[in-house]
C-alpha cells in the first residue's frame, strides 16, 4: 500500500509465521493466493530469457503464443494530439481478436497506446495508472506527461532482457502543452511530434509524413490519422479490424470514432473514382 | 536403448535431454453469450501425444453460481490455476462479504496470469457468466493474461476450426443482407452440440463427450452427451 510504504510499515509481520516457516520455493503458490504479490514467479536456476525463447521459436514443440502485432500512431499538431490505432491481436498465425482496445485510458488527460505484447502493455500501463494516481494524491497536482513516461520507462528497464515486448506512446496535455513520448521495453524514451509503432508502422509513416503539417485543422488531422491506419491495415497482415481514434485536447482526451477498415476501403475507393 | 555393437554411429556419445515443464493435454472449450444467458461447453477427453488418459474430464469449472471457467492446455497448470483461483475467490468473500462478479474475476485472473509472465501457465482460459445487469458476457485470455470480452469464443486444440464457424453463425460475419436476430437458449445449445460433433470429426484431441452448462439468473443447468470415441 502507498501509505504503508511511506510510513515504513512492514506487513510481513502480519503474515502467519506457520506459513512463512516453509522453504522459499513452496510459498510461491501461497503468495499467489494470499497476497497480491508484486514479485514475479521465475523458474529456479533457469535464465528467463533463454527459457522464454522457446515460446517465440517457431521450431519448438511448445506452442504457447502470446497476443502480438499492431499499428498505432500519434502526432502533435496545433490543436493537440491525435491518437489512432487498429484493433487486431494475433497469436502466431492466428487472429485472436479484431476488437482489442489498444488505447489505454490512464486517466482523463493521459492516454497510452498498446503495441507488441498485449498482456505486457495492458498490465504495465495499468501499473502506470496506479502510480500516476498515487503521484496526484501525494503532490496535489496532476502528473506531467514527461514524468509519467519516465515512470513507465524506469519500471520496464528493470525487466530489460527478460523478454517483455512493449512499444507504447504516452500522450497527454499538461502545463507545457500537448505531450507525446515513445517508451519501449528496451528502455527507450523519446519525445517528438510524430510517432508510429508496430508491425504496420512503416506503412502508416508513409501516409502520415506525406500529409502532415503542424497547422492542420482538427477534421484534417482526424482524417489523416484514420487514413494512415487504414493503409497500414491494408498492407500489414498483423493489423486490421477497426480504427479507434482519440483527440487529446487541453480539457482532456475525447474519443472521436470507431470505423471498420472494411467500410473505409470502399469509402476511399469511391473517392478515388470520383476524381 | 541402442546397443552400441549393433548401432552404426559412435556408441557412448553423450546425449542431452531436456526436461520440459509443459505438456499439451488437448481438449476444446467454448462459450457463447446471449441476452440473459451464457452457454459454456467443453469436451471431456484428456490426452497426450497419441494416448488418451481419460474420457471423463470436463474442462469447465464452476467458480460461482453465475460464473464458469473454461480452461484447456496443460492439465497440471489447469489444476493449479483453479486451485489458486478458488482460494482467491474464498478470500474475497471473507474480506468483502459478497461474491465476486464476472468482470471482477476476469480482472483478477488477468493479473494472476501476468504474475507468471516469466514462467507462464500453459492454459487458454475462458470466463463466462452474467454481468451485474444479468446480461451474458464471455472473456477470453491468452496464457499471460491479456483479455477482452467477446460475445462468443472457442479455445483449445480445435479452436481454429470452431472460431470461424462461430464467427459466421453467431457473428454473422461475411454474410450479406442477413437480419440480426437474437438467439434463443435452445438454438445456441444445438449449435454448440453441432459444432463439437464437427470438431470431433477432424481433431484427434477432441471427442468422447461434451458437457454443456447453461447459466441464467435462475442458476446453472448441465447437460452431457456423447461424441465419437475414436
Amino acid at each position: 500500500m502507498a501509505l504503508a510504504d511511506v510510513c515504513g510499515l512492514k506487513t510481513n509481520q502480519l503474515k502467519n509465521s506457520f506459513l512463512s516457516d516453509f522453504g522459499g520455493s513452496s510459498t510461491h503458490l501461497l503468495d499467489d493466493a494470499l497476497t497480491s504479490t508484486t514479485n514475479f514467479t521465475v523458474p529456479y536456476g533457469i535464465d528467463p530469457v533463454e527459457s522464454l525463447k522457446e515460446f517465440t521459436n517457431p521450431k519448438s514443440d511448445v506452442k504457447i503464443h502470446f497476443d502480438h502485432g499492431t499499428t498505432t500512431l500519434a502526432f502533435k499538431f496545433q490543436h493537440g494530439v491525435i491518437v489512432a490505432v487498429d484493433s487486431r491481436a494475433t497469436a502466431g498465425p492466428s487472429i485472436e481478436s479484431q476488437t482489442v482496445k489498444k488505447v489505454i485510458e490512464i486517466n482523463p488527460y493521459l492516454l497510452g497506446t498498446m503495441a507488441g505484447g498485449a498482456a505486457d502493455c495492458a498490465y504495465w500501463e495499468r501499473v502506470l495508472a496506479r502510480q500516476c494516481r498515487i503521484y496526484e494524491l501525494r503532490n496535489k497536482e496532476r502528473i506531467s506527461v514527461a514524468a509519467a513516461s519516465k515512470l513507465l520507462a524506469n519500471i520496464v528497464y528493470n525487466y530489460k532482457g527478460m523478454g517483455l515486448s512493449m512499444g507504447t506512446m504516452i500522450c497527454g496535455w499538461d502545463k507545457r502543452g500537448p505531450g507525446l513520448y515513445y517508451v519501449d521495453s528496451d528502455g527507450e524514451r523519446m519525445s517528438n511530434n510524430i510517432y508510429s509503432v508496430g508491425s504496420g508502422s512503416v506503412y502508416a509513416y508513409g501516409v502520415l509524413d506525406s500529409g502532415y503539417r503542424y497547422d492542420l485543422s482538427v477534421e484534417e488531422a482526424i482524417d489523416l490519422g484514420r487514413r494512415s491506419i487504414y493503409h497500414a491495415t491494408h498492407r500489414d497482415a498483423y493489423s486490421g479490424g477497426v480504427v479507434n481514434l482519440y483527440h487529446m485536447k487541453e480539457s482532456g482526451w475525447e474519443f472521436i470514432s470507431q470505423t471498420d477498415v472494411f467500410d473505409l476501403h470502399y469509402q476511399y475507393k469511391a473517392e478515388k473514382e470520383k476524381k | 536403448m541402442m546397443d552400441p555393437m549393433l548401432n552404426e554411429e559412435s556408441s557412448y556419445a553423450p546425449k542431452q535431454t531436456y526436461f520440459s515443464p509443459y505438456a499439451m493435454n488437448g481438449g476444446t472449450c467454448l462459450a457463447i453469450a446471449g441476452e440473459d444467458f451464457v452457454v459454456v461447453g467443453s469436451d471431456t477427453r484428456l490426452s497426450q501425444g497419441f494416448s488418451i488418459f481419460t474420457r471423463d474430464l470436463p474442462k469447465t469449472y464452476k467458480l460461482t453460481t453465475s460464473t464458469v471457467l473454461g480452461a484447456c492446455g496443460f492439465h497440471g497448470d489447469v489444476l493449479t490455476l483453479t486451485k489458486v483461483l478458488n482460494a482467491r475467490l474464498k478470500m474475497f468473500e471473507h474480506e468483502h462479504h459478497k461474491k465476486m462478479t464476472t468482470s471482477e474475476i476476469a480482472a483478477m485472473l488477468s493479473t494472476m496470469l501476468y504474475h507468471r509472465r516469466f514462467f507462464p501457465y500453459y492454459v487458454y482460459n475462458l470466463i463466462a457468466g452474467l454481468d451485474e445487469e444479468g446480461k451474458g458476457v464471455v472473456y477470453s485470455f491468452d496464457p499471460v493474461g491479456s483479455y477482452g470480452s467477446d460475445g462468443y469464443r472457442a479455445r483449445g486444440s480445435a479452436a481454429a476450426m470452431l472460431q470461424p464457424l462461430l464467427d459466421n453463425q453467431i457473428g454473422l460475419k461475411n454474410q450479406q443482407n442477413v437480419q440480426r436476430v437474437s438467439l434463443s437458449k435452445e438454438k445456441v445449445v444445438n449449435l454448440v452440440k453441432d459444432v463439437f460433433i464437427s470438431a470431433a470429426e477432424r481433431d484427434i484431441y477432441t471427442g468422447d463427450a461434451v458437457v454443456v452448462h447453461v447459466i441464467t439468473k435462475d442458476g446453472t443447468t448441465t447437460e452431457r452427451f456423447p461424441l465419437r470415441r475414436d
